[in-house]
């Protein structure tokens, strides 16, 4: 998903008129890389895009058929019931009920019955004769009339089953629905103040952490390192319990909430930084060693070196770990589940979704178009950093 | 006063030393080279006179004050990178104006400073590019400004033109040396390969090997007078021609023969050396005649020619060395690859090194400069 964009120079001009052909002719490595970027792109947007359509469509339609369907119409089985026989009228000696099966315009009836056991007896236009000299036809624009020597009686309609074939829907509905349904407005601030708190403060530590690690001699530096490198292997379900215990006893002694925003950015932040501590390191002590000592040489002490020279130059690293993290944070919902309470003020949004699913018994089109929402904020966040993932930020400065 | 002083300068990385014990004493305002073979420590020396690496031992001095604990940032110095060392993110303008925001000038200041340093380097135009939309040459000049802008007590170059073509190098060469009558107060200090920039640019060149102190003097005190065979080898090109001869009468003037059984008188004391010494004798190839057979004193046949108009080299393998001998002769020569050549040499022109290296016209000198004092230097009581 990362993807480097290099900043037009002279030197690609020759190649762009060229295009595909000169792409050919290069070697059959870059073949290869091309064929597999183009495999690993189908394999990513082909779920995307059915989810989206997905979510976008009849919740009925989804239920009983695939996204890649949802163009053509589709064949469903239904059941609706007759108008009640209050609204029975005398015509000819026998009574008669009239209506149709449903509202859609472009409903399209095909087949027709009166029993469970037989839901699709009759083709549209036949005469279906029922028990008690009763008849029922269905015309394929879905009207009924049921007719009956002996006034219907009883206070609920007949059930009517037919097969219809229903053209495609489409519709914001199920994002109406996900967004009006009580309390996602506030877990969605939820998650922001979760999330951004908990990107910021791990960047801004291991930045500095970085710049030390690379560039300040001091003793037992590379022991620091390999002991950071060797924290990125623990694994974060092993370490979440005993965490939260000594978050408590800490906590407790200083009258914080057990469960409080704070515990969950500091978890986070914890969780982050050997791999932004990390990642930043080898960038940072991969920027040329000239720019530094010249920095030095003309004054500057470490920490103007660092915000001056390092951060400007960083903006690669910081933008990738930003991203990172900021996806892993915002998807989370282990550590939301162990560091956070359920109340209304603190339920993140994976959380939220999870209810909602529980709650509507796993509902396809609630889980489509929730997923959706998530994914709107990561996404994003990713498009705006993603400008400055750039090469060539250090050309110019040493040959 | 002296610009830089340094006394017994070491420099040991874990438990290697690279740098041997350093004196030297630059004065105020001193343009100073730097040369010797690669990897002779000729950087480590000058950062750590900027403060880039700490000093293992001995005192360091900039006009004055002992620097040996003051860090990079504290000491004054500006420095020219062999890479230029740009930052890439600032325009020219503020690659050059940094160090002056750092110290907190006023801002009429820097602009003053950073538009005079611009204009004395022909890059106003290019103020508000950012480096990578800069030529090779441009940016090294940018690496300079950044460093005149500043004022600085010491100037130090490692290497700065290394990085450009040949037309490039004589012109950024030039500008050096403008730099260099413009800042009459700096002492600047130069890191070259480059002999023809160390002898151009110089006031003195410190001829450095493996560590070590070979000799510092003047461009042409080098060159006419050697203090060793590593000197009279280093300096000039080509290289001073090596003979192995051996001692035959020792005096104010020295008798010696070559391995071909001739002799010749040499204006080289030799007073306290014995009689029947091995000696080399150096001798520079334009200070090499042609001659007819009777008056050679070596003889040989032609291995190659290079007429360059100017002047003739020629390159002969003779009897009397192991090595080839290159002489250069004025004029085109008509001399071509296998004939014999007949070769004569200035007498006054002659070095002689002892087995030690040590040259001895160079020693009888130190001996003279130093004077009635009791002390002789060691190196002379040394080969008594
Ligand atoms: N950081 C270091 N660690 C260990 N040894 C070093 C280090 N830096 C330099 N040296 C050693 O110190 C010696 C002098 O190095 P220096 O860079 O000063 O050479 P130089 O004269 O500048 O050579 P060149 O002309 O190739 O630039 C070399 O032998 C080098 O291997
Ligand atoms: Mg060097």
């Amino acid at each position: 998903m990362v993807t480097v964009t290099k900043p037009l120079s002279s030197t690609d001009s020759p190649y762009q008129s060229r295009g595909l052909l000169s792409t050919l002719r290069r070697s059959p490595l870059t073949l290869l890389t091309h064929l597999s970027v183009i495999v690993i792109v189908v394999m990513w947007t082909l779920p995307t895009a059915g989810l989206l359509i997905s979510s976008l469509r009849d919740k009925e339609q989804l239920a009983v058929s695939g996204w890649w369907t949802s163009l053509s119409p589709s064949t469903q089985r239904l059941m609706v019931r007759s108008v009640p026989p209050d609204a029975q009228l005398e015509e000819g000696g026998r009574y008669v009920l009239r209506g149709k099966v449903s509202d859609d315009q472009a409903l399209q009836v095909l087949a027709f019955g009166w029993s469970s056991r037989e839901p699709a007896a009759y083709a549209v236009g036949d005469v279906a004769q029922m028990r008690k000299g009763q008849t029922l036809s269905i015309s394929s624009n879905g009207e009924y009339e049921l007719s009956s020597p002996e006034p219907f009686s009883g206070a609920r309609g007949k059930r009517l089953f037919y097969t219809a074939k229903i053209p495609p829907r489409f519709g914001l509905d199920n994002y109406r629905e996900v967004l009006t349904t009580g309390g996602i407005g506030q877990s969605f601030i939820n998650s922001l103040t979760v999330t951004i708190p908990a990107t910021v403060i791990p960047i801004l530590i291991a930045a500095f952490a970085a710049y030390a690690l690379s560039w300040m001699a001091m003793p037992g530096r590379g022991l620091l390192i390999a002991l950071i490198v060797g924290l990125l292997v623990v694994p974060l379900q092993m370490s979440l319990i005993p965490l939260l215990r000594m978050y408590n006893q800490i906590g407790s002694t200083f009258g914080v909430d057990a469960k409080s925003y704070l515990g969950i950015w500091l978890a986070h932040t914890g969780f982050g930084l050997p791999l932004a501590i990390y990642l930043l390191r080898n960038y940072i002590a991969n920027l040329p060693k000239e720019i530094i000592e010249s920095a030095r040489v003309d004054g500057a002490n470490d920490f103007e070196i660092f915000t001056r020279i390092i951060l400007p130059l960083s903006f690669p690293a910081l933008a990738s770990f930003a991203i990172f993290q900021f996806l892993w944070v915002w998807n989370d919902l282990l550590v939301a589940t162990v560091f956070l309470g359920t109340g209304e003020q603190q339920m993140v949004l994976t959380a939220r979704l999870r209810e909602m699913l529980g709650s509507y018994g796993g509902n396809w089109e609630v889980l489509t178009a929730s997923a959706f929402v998530s994914m709107a904020v990561p996404l994003l966040v990713f498009f705006s950093l993603q400008r400055y993932l750039v090469r060539g930020l250090l050309s110019g400065s040493v040959k | 006063m002296t610009g830089v002083k340094l006394s017994n300068i070491r420099k040991s990385y874990a438990r290697n030393e690279v740098l041997h014990g350093i004196d030297l004493e630059i004065e105020l305002g001193e343009f100073v080279v730097f040369v010797g073979p690669s990897g002779c420590g000729k950087s480590t020396l000058l950062r750590m006179i900027a403060g880039l690496e700490s000093i293992s031992d001995g005192e360091m001095y900039i006009e004055g004050a002992l620097v040996n604990h003051i860090p990079a940032s504290m000491r004054g110095t500006a420095m020219v990178f062999q890479t230029y060392a740009l930052y890439p993110h600032m325009t020219v303008y503020d690659n050059m104006a940094f160090a002056m925001r750092i110290a907190k000038e006023s801002k009429e200041v820097i602009d003053e400073k950073v538009h005079q340093a611009a204009e004395l380097l022909q890059l106003t135009e290019y103020l508000g590019r950012l480096p990578k939309a800069l030529s090779g040459g441009q940016r090294q000049r940018v690496a300079i400004g950044r460093a005149i802008v500043r004022s600085p007590k010491v100037f130090l170059f490692d290497e700065p033109l290394s990085n450009l073509d040949a037309a490039l190098r004589v012109q950024t060469r030039i500008e050096i040396a403008n730099l260099k009558e413009n800042m009459p107060g700096t002492t600047m200090i130069y890191v070259t390969h480059d002999q023809v920039e160390a002898m151009t640019l110089a006031d003195r060149i410190v001829v450095l090997s493996a560590g070590k102190v070979e000799q510092f003097g003047s461009p042409l005190e080098l060159y006419t007078n050697p203090a060793n065979l590593f000197v009279a080898r280093f300096i000039g090109s080509p290289a001073m021609n090596i003979l192995p001869v051996v001692l035959e009468q020792s005096g104010p003037h020295s008798l010696i023969r070559f391995t071909s059984g001739k002799t010749l008188s040499v204006p080289v004391a030799s007073e306290l050396m014995e009689e029947g010494a091995e000696l080399q004798l150096g001798i520079r190839s334009e200070d090499l005649l042609l001659s007819d057979k009777l008056n050679a004193l070596l003889s040989g046949e032609v291995q190659f020619v290079e007429s360059l108009g100017e002047m003739t080299l020629i390159h002969v393998k003779c009897k009397e060395s192991d090595s080839i001998i290159v002489a250069k002769l004025v004029g085109i020569i008509e001399l071509h690859k296998g004939q014999t050549v007949h070769l004569s040499l200035m007498a006054d022109k002659v070095h002689l090194f002892n087995t030690e290296g040590h040259s001895l016209r160079y020693l009888d000198q130190q001996s003279c400069d130093a004077g009635q004092q009791a002390e002789q230097p060691d190196l002379v009581t040394d080969n008594v």
